[in-house]
């Protein structure tokens, strides 16, 4: 389907949910939804007949230093076409919808985010640890992630090189 | 054949009798039956089953793999370990009964490997159990493994293992 057409629908089935909706270089689509209507966007982008987005490709998290957000790429067998729903959220308080009841398959996803970026899916129905262990302290891929020294009397990573950073502030690792 | 296992026949030809200490005739039938223990950790386990399979065969040795840890020699860490894995690692060391032996085999297990800077990662078994060969490579190849293992044996065979204290 022609992405101009797309967007047309897109605007006006998602309505006031949508922040901004831009086609990117391939031919997707990239929609940046407010996080208070993500339950009902990704509801309609699933259930609507016109629409058809019904598959769940991936879910990460992203952290850009001064803003989180969180990214779900949809197909749709129906239109052949991808799009990517993107959450910006509150970096003090990264809290946002879970989008468990709409896509069964996201449970595990939204606990590796969770895991990794210490984002809070509300509503999620067993939001622990996926990959690291449960009494691990903070979140790895935040960009304030502190290394620690030692886990449970282990000697853990080289923190001296870890935790240093270079003249413009970036993390050597 | 007798001379390369220090056993010398001082009797006559047709005596049927071989005279050796106890230490070297139990020191032989420990380092030729090398049980280890059914464990892999990530890609390493990949040549670990290699090694085991009919190319490179090292029950030519004497070894085989056990499922279970109470009936293992050798521990062979074939793979990463992760900061998650190395306490389930040590209790599996610890399920092994004495005399025991570890192969570190491949980077990870030695120091890290890769992984070196990673968060996650142990940096070299050693910093939880005591290793006795220290296999580089990533991976090792299956002939490395059993040079590692013929290692293994040779330390066996120079133990005095009556007098060796447990622990």
């Amino acid at each position: 389907m022609d992405p101009e057409k797309l967007i047309t629908i897109l605007t006006s089935r998602l309505g006031i949910a949508v922040q901004s909706m831009d086609a990117m270089k391939n031919d997707d689509l990239m929609i940046v939804v407010d996080k208070k209507h993500l339950i009902t966007a990704a509801g309609t982008l699933k259930n609507d007949p016109a629409l058809g987005f019904s598959t769940l490709m991936n879910h990460l998290g992203v952290d850009y230093g001064d803003s989180m957000a969180v990214i779900y790429n949809l197909y749709s067998p129906a239109l052949k076409q991808k799009v990517t729903v993107k959450v910006y959220l509150d970096r003090d308080n990264p809290e946002v919808p879970s989008l468990e009841r709409a896509f069964r398959g996201i449970d595990w996803f939204e606990r590796e985010t969770y895991d990794l970026f210490g984002i809070r899916f509300i509503g999620h129905g067993n939001l622990k640890r996926l990959l690291l262990p449960e009494d691990w302290d903070g979140h790895p891929l935040r960009k304030d992630y502190v290394y620690p020294a030692l886990y449970n009397g282990i000697e853990t990573a080289r923190i001296d090189m870890m935790n240093e950073t270079d003249e413009a502030g970036e993390p050597h690792v | 054949m007798l001379e390369r296992f220090n056993m010398v026949n001082r009797l006559s030809p047709d005596a049927n009798m071989v005279l050796t200490t106890v230490d070297k005739a139990v020191n032989l039938a420990r380092a030729n039956s090398l049980w280890y223990l059914l464990m892999g950790l990530a890609c390493c386990s990949i040549e670990l089953m290699q090694t085991g399979g009919p190319r490179a065969d090292i029950d030519r040795f004497g070894s085989l793999f056990r499922a279970t840890p109470r009936q293992s020699d050798l521990m062979i860490v074939a793979g990463t370990v992760t900061l998650k894995m190395a306490p389930r690692l040590r209790l599996l060391y610890d399920q092994m009964a004495e005399p025991k032996y570890v192969i570190a085999m491949g980077s990870c297990a030695n120091c890290g490997g890769p992984f070196d800077l990673s968060y996650s990662v142990l940096r070299g078994v050693d910093k939880i159990i005591p290793v006795d060969v220290y296999l580089p490579g990533c991976p090792p190849r299956p002939e490395a493994l059993t040079e590692a293992l013929i290692k293994v044996q040779e330390k066996i065979k120079k133990e005095k293992y009556f007098l060796k204290k447990e622990g």
